[in-house]
């Protein structure tokens, strides 16, 4: 079962069907067993529950999620596969001691892949789309495995199946979000 | 949240509108109305309705006409959100898109400059979910422009029910279109939406047809009661 957490500005808000719906979606049509959480309601049996966690994106102009560092704690012990987009990206650092820095994208952007990792196997670059104010400064245990002209695109845990997107796989790029299921799978 | 919503009058902006409504406090709609046929923004066939859908909505328009220009438009388009902002103190933008990287960009770029929010509750959505839900609902949506092979002129003024709907789906399937039109394909005109008050019921109208390209223009329509 996959925990899809719900980063924006109050649950069921006006948000909630552009960046957790087509999530969603996603793992329907991949027939994943999933349930989601607002951030703000996430406890030790939805973390137990989980065998994997997707941290949603939320809209340009909200970051109510970062005002509170103290409801991501457990990410570092989860040990099991995790996936952050975009505002995910930057809760999934931040809770590894990662900072961010102004880096604004707004439309479709060209990747690059810097380093061999199962997620991007056989693709050198693509084109994706983003929707972002900040990028990540990447922490000492992560590495940088995309980048755009301007900012870093993807991260990886060192050792941990953790991986943050600075940009929305679920628009144009769906293929990267039924590779990380794939993992998933294979991780169990 | 006090929002405007970028409107035209067809399902899409009508929906997301409706969407809206359910979270958040509309205060208006917001048009911008082109006069270049050829917008990839803005132009929409009926846009001269959006006052009458708006009484009949019981909400104010803020309208703003453009030339049409590629960027120039973005520039009106940022006018009249200002103008939104300043008559209704919106703090958020809502649009329809549902797929346009193109659209939903260029909107998320004006509203940044101006920091105000910006919702797209139909992004990415699930069409098949999406146009049963827009029936379900009680939603009255006719199309209103057909701009690509296989709709022809009879299509113009058809309302979409279970029975269109049903043959759009052929025809997306068919043809490898998106259900909702998406491409350009066809444009619509609501008439009638959960949130309107009155319905419109249309007068007069006229046609224009040639090759899959055609246009239901609405002369004359007025407001009556459910």
């Amino acid at each position: 079962m996959i925990l899809i957490v719900d980063l924006c500005y109050r649950a069921g808000s006006l948000s909630r069907d552009e960046f957790v719906g087509p999530i969603e979606r996603l793992l329907r049509e991949a027939k994943t067993p999933f349930f989601t959480r607002h951030y703000t309601a996430v406890g030790a049996p939805e973390i137990e529950a989980a065998d994997g966690v997707i941290l949603c994106g939320t809209a340009l102009r909200d970051t109510g999620f970062a005002e509170h560092p103290e409801l991501f704690r457990w990410l570092p012990a989860f040990g099991r596969p995790v996936l952050g987009i975009s505002s995910g990206m930057r809760v999934l650092a931040a809770a590894f001691g990662g900072g961010t820095e102004p880096c604004c994208e707004i439309g479709m952007t060209d990747v690059r892949v810097l380093a061999p990792d199962p997620l991007f196997a056989g693709r050198e670059g693509f084109s994706a789309y983003g929707v972002h104010e900040f990028a990540v400064q990447v922490p000492d245990t992560f590495v940088s495995l995309a980048a755009s002209d301007r900012c870093i695109q993807a991260i990886r845990h060192r050792s941990l199946p953790l991986y943050g997107l600075l940009f929305h796989p679920e628009v144009r790029n769906e293929w990267i979000v039924e590779r990380f299921l794939q993992l998933l799978e294979a991780a169990r | 949240m006090k929002l405007g919503v970028l409107f035209s009058g067809g399902k899409d902006s009508t929906f997301a509108c409706w969407k809206a409504m359910q979270q958040e406090e509309v205060v208006c709609l917001i048009t911008v109305i082109s006069g270049n046929p050829e917008s990839y923004m803005f132009h929409t066939p009926n846009i001269h309705l959006a006052a009458l859908q708006a009484e009949a909505a019981g909400l104010p328009l803020v309208e703003v006409e453009t030339a049409g220009e590629k960027e120039e438009e973005l520039l009106d388009l940022a006018r009249a959100l200002l103008a939104a902002r300043e008559q209704f103190g919106i703090e958020g933008v809502v649009t329809g898109a549902v797929l346009s990287v193109y659209q939903a960009a260029r909107v998320q770029r004006v509203c940044r400059e101006l920091d105000l929010w910006c919702f797209n509750p139909l992004w990415n959505a699930d069409q098949e979910a999406y146009m049963e839900e827009i029936i379900d609902a009680g939603f009255r949506v006719i199309i209103a422009g057909v701009f690509s092979s296989p709709f022809d002129e009879s299509w113009l003024g058809r309302e979409i029910d279970r029975r269109t709907l049903d043959e759009l789906r052929e025809i997306a399937r068919k043809h490898r279109i998106t259900l909702i039109g998406e491409g350009g394909e066809f444009e619509t005109f609501v008439i009638d939406a959960p949130f309107f008050s009155r319905r419109i019921a249309i007068e007069e109208v006229s046609r224009v047809y040639r090759n899959y390209n055609g246009v239901l223009r609405i002369e004359r329509a007025g407001l009556v009661a459910k």
